[in-house]
């Protein structure tokens, strides 16, 4: 039956090509408009760690407190920590796992002769930073707690900076110059390139096109006075110049996060953040009362708005111009089908029934959705393809087709061009045969 | 015209479906039109801000060193570099600075009026530079006078200096002392060290052209200093902007090969501008769009329907031609039938358009819908209709008298 169905709507929609392929064209570019606009927001709304996000916290502490010049004044404390409290919180070292970071921008001097010097960017990370992050490694691995505690001077660089360098071998164990010294290479990471940089929001401003090169231990940078490349926010100007004075100062320039495995390590770490601030407190370091914050990296990310609004905005208008096509469509296949008025009324007095009538128009109904998926898929196709000629690198070079996006682009067009297609059939449907035969 | 609308009405009662559909589609198209209108020409107007320096013939050096070197190295070296620069026979001047109009955000400062203030007056975006930084960036003086080369301080990498002297924008002194006596005054930039303002430029932009930037607009000054340079800005003489771009780098690695110029950062002004404003530029091509295709699907479904009515009511107009209606009375019909039902998907719609703006302000940073955008919409979209059926309604208008005898 259905295949009579199917061939009943082949043969009316040939009979009206103009309408027919108008109704695919506006389902075709409204699907496309929105499953491009999907692909864009799918790919910088994504948990960029899965499998671990709730388990990773980013803390904040109030070091300014309620005068502090903040940006937006909004109650928050500073969206990075200070120097000492960063070093407080890791020498309590209350997590399971935890690293303070900063990011750097070093110069690497490559060992063949004439090659310019490069620059590369990078992190000041902490041993645990590795383990925490489930960071993948092609070639050895992290460095351990002794190295952090004794200053190591080691490195772990990123594959494209390896191939770079030492053309795709396994370089751990070789030497690189960093700022005119020289590192020993202990891991090279597999195409690590998470989106957003969650573990460092504020300076990454989320989305980047680049790879981070070098990590370097955290107290080895600060030993050598390695500079803060990132952000650095503060109150009030240093009194004492130069790095150390940035480390003396109340300017907040480091980014932390820490592992925390269930609820009662939360709390427990949500009551040692507030113990550490009343503490301060009482030592009349801060003259008010604890303000501190620890988000998961969902919030965290959500907090920072990582995800642009114009990503927003883009899908909400092109949701608007499905809305628009489907009642388009509503519009056309309730004139396609009233137009058979007579047809259906001669099938209703032959003794078709009411359901009848639905499966047939429905079904017409639905090759046109499948048509308009079909298209739709082309467009959603050469519109993924072209978001890099209107949206920003690094966030157009995340976009991409995939099975889901491809599935989903026909079961949207399939399912709105049915819903779409309810109103007409029922109207369709309540044809009188009588009146119909009456007036022919 | 006013004697068909009531038939016209009462034929409308008769479609009910078909014409609520279309007066929908109308007012959702409006809706989003408006809204995606207003974006594109927020964005067009902020892409199209000028920065204030003569970028027509402007270079930005992005420059970093390669080797570890003493505070006295490196400033020997920027100086040696200037040198260098400025002997090119296309270059007119050159200046080191810590940014650039445009960068994307370097440095910013608090300012304040008094040195005990809690709450700062306002922020200031940071140029650092020396006595030949007016005459590079082609800003324009409008009182007081430039820095001499005594004044201009060296600053290592994070040293913290305040130079007694600044040179602050025609926004910064306004909005600092809006009586207009700036000139003479001393400023605070966090900091309780004075810098008296000497000097008044008619216009800078920002480094950073962010919503957060957007309060302190052109609020920039400029500060005696030659700081550990992060960039080089090199002012070409007119027309030889190729050449100082081709010749500058060259100078420079001539000075020392230690050196790493960053090819993604900097360059000429309309690199610098397409950076700046990617995501503006992108944001207001695709609303215009969606909008096109908007507007097309509208027109085309007007078409469509519109044309099925003709179809279905062939019978009505050869009769209506029989008993004396003329072609232009057919065509009137449906050209009044579609701007009534036009009119009711543009109140409707108008009020969509400015319900969907109230709610977005609330939602992302955006400003009023203004009324304009709305009349204009309501406007186009009613001679959108009317030329959309202006194709049905002219076959309807040639349907013959003797129609009306034939059985369907």
């Amino acid at each position: 039956m259905f295949t009579y169905y199917l061939e009943l709507a082949l043969r009316s929609l040939r009979r009206s090509p103009g309408l027919t392929a108008l109704m695919v064209l506006t389902i075709g570019f409204g699907v496309a408009a929105s499953m491009t606009t999907y692909s864009v927001f799918r790919a910088v709304s994504g948990d960029p760690i899965p499998w671990k996000s709730s388990k990773l916290f980013v803390p904040q502490i109030d070091a300014w407190g309620p005068n502090g010049l903040s940006r937006d004044n909004d109650g928050e404390p500073s969206d990075a920590l200070d120097y000492t409290d960063a070093m407080a919180l890791m020498r309590d070292h209350r997590a399971k796992r935890q690293s303070a970071m900063y990011q750097v921008s070093p110069s690497v001097v490559p060992v063949q002769a004439g090659k310019h010097p490069l620059n590369v960017s990078g992190h000041a990370v902490y041993s645990e930073f590795f383990p925490m992050l489930d960071a993948p490694f092609l070639y050895g691995s992290g460095w351990n707690a002794d190295d952090d505690a004794q200053r190591a001077a080691v490195v772990v660089i990123s594959s494209k900076l390896n191939e770079k360098l030492f053309g795709s071998v396994n370089s751990v164990g070789k030497t690189l110059n960093i700022e005119g010294k020289d590192y020993r290479v202990v891991g090279v990471l597999d195409n690590w390139k998470p989106q957003p940089r969650y573990y460092d929001v504020v300076n990454s401003g989320g989305f980047n096109e680049g790879v981070e090169d070098v990590f370097v231990p955290f107290e080895r940078a600060i030993a050598v006075s390695m500079p803060n490349d990132g952000n650095t926010n503060c109150t009030e100007i240093p009194k004492e110049s130069g790095f150390v004075g940035l480390q003396h100062s109340s300017c907040v320039w480091i980014a932390y996060m820490a592992e925390l495995d269930d609820a009662a390590a939360v709390t427990a770490y949500r009551q040692y953040l507030d113990g550490y601030a009343r503490d301060q407190q009482k030592a009349g370091r801060f003259s008010w009362a604890p303000n501190n914050r620890l988000r998961d990296v969902p919030a965290w990310l959500d907090f920072k708005k990582v995800v642009p609004s114009d990503t927003r905005v883009s899908l909400l208008v092109a949701l608007g111009l499905l809305l628009v096509c489907l009642v388009n469509t509503v519009g056309l296949l309730l004139a396609k089908f009233l137009r058979r008025s007579g047809e259906i009324g001669v099938r209703r007095a032959l003794g078709a029934p009411r359901g009848a009538v639905y499966t047939q128009f429905l079904t017409e109904a639905g090759v046109v959705g499948l048509a308009g998926g079909v298209l739709g898929l082309l467009l959603t196709g050469v519109g993924v393809a072209s978001v890099g000629l209107v949206l920003p690198k690094s966030i157009s070079a995340l976009a991409h087709v995939d099975l889901s996006l491809l599935s989903l682009t026909l079961v949207l067009a399939v399912v709105a061009t049915l819903l779409a297609g309810l109103y007409p059939t029922f109207r369709a449907s309540r044809v009188q045969p009588a009146w119909q035969l009456k007036s022919n | 015209m006013s004697m068909q609308i009531k038939p016209i009405l009462a034929a409308l009662h008769r479609h009910k479906a078909g014409t609520v559909l279309i007066a929908l589609q109308i007012a959702l198209t409006l809706a989003i039109v408006c809204n995606a209108m207003f974006i594109i020409q927020q964005r067009l107007a902020h892409l199209s801000e000028p920065t204030g320096v003569d970028e027509a013939n402007l270079l930005v050096i992005s420059n970093h060193w390669a080797s570890q070197m003493s505070p006295q190295q490196t400033d020997a070296q920027i100086r040696a570099d200037l040198t260098a620069l400025r002997q090119l026979p296309s270059v007119r001047d050159a200046s080191p600075s810590d940014g650039y109009p445009l960068s994307g955000g370097n440095w910013d400062n608090f300012i304040m009026r008094t040195p005990d203030q809690l709450t700062p007056t306002t922020d200031a975006s940071v140029y650092m530079g020396d006595e030949h930084m007016l005459d590079t960036l082609g800003v324009k003086l409008v009182a007081g006078r430039n820095f001499n080369a005594a004044e201009v301080m060296q600053m290592a990498p994070r040293q913290v200096v305040i130079p007694p002297v600044v040179i602050v924008t025609q926004a910064l002194a306004d909005h600092l002392f809006p009586d207009g006596s700036a000139l003479g005054k001393p400023i605070y930039s966090m900091s309780a060290t004075p810098s008296t303002i000497i000097g008044i430029v008619e216009r800078l932009q920002r480094q950073g052209v962010t919503t957060w930037n957007k309060p302190y607009a052109y609020e920039s000054l400029l500060w005696p200093l030659r700081q550990d340079g992060s960039y080089y800005i090199v002012r070409a003489k007119p027309g030889q902007l190729a050449d100082a771009m081709r010749e500058a780098p060259k100078a420079l690695y001539a000075q020392s090969r230690m050196r790493i110029i960053d090819s993604k950062d900097g360059g000429s002004y309309p690199q610098i501008r397409e950076r700046a404003y990617d995501s503006d530029r992108g944001m207001a091509i695709l609303m215009g769009i969606i909008s096109v295709v908007l507007l097309a699907i509208t027109a085309a479904g007007i078409v469509g329907l519109t044309s099925f009515w003709v179809g279905q009511r062939r019978k009505q107009i050869g009769v209506r031609r029989a008993l004396g209606a003329t072609r232009g009375d057919i065509l009137n019909y449906f050209l009044t039938e579609n701007l009534l039902i036009g009119i009711g998907g543009v109140l409707f719609g108008a009020v969509l358009a400015i319900g969907i703006n109230l709610w977005m302000v609330t939602q992302f940073e955006m400003a009023r819908l203004s009324l304009a955008y709305v009349a204009v919409g309501v406007v186009a979209l009613l001679l959108l209709g009317q030329g959309a059926v202006l194709g049905p309604a002219l076959r309807a208008s040639h349907v013959s008298p003797v129609e009306a005898t034939r059985s369907v």
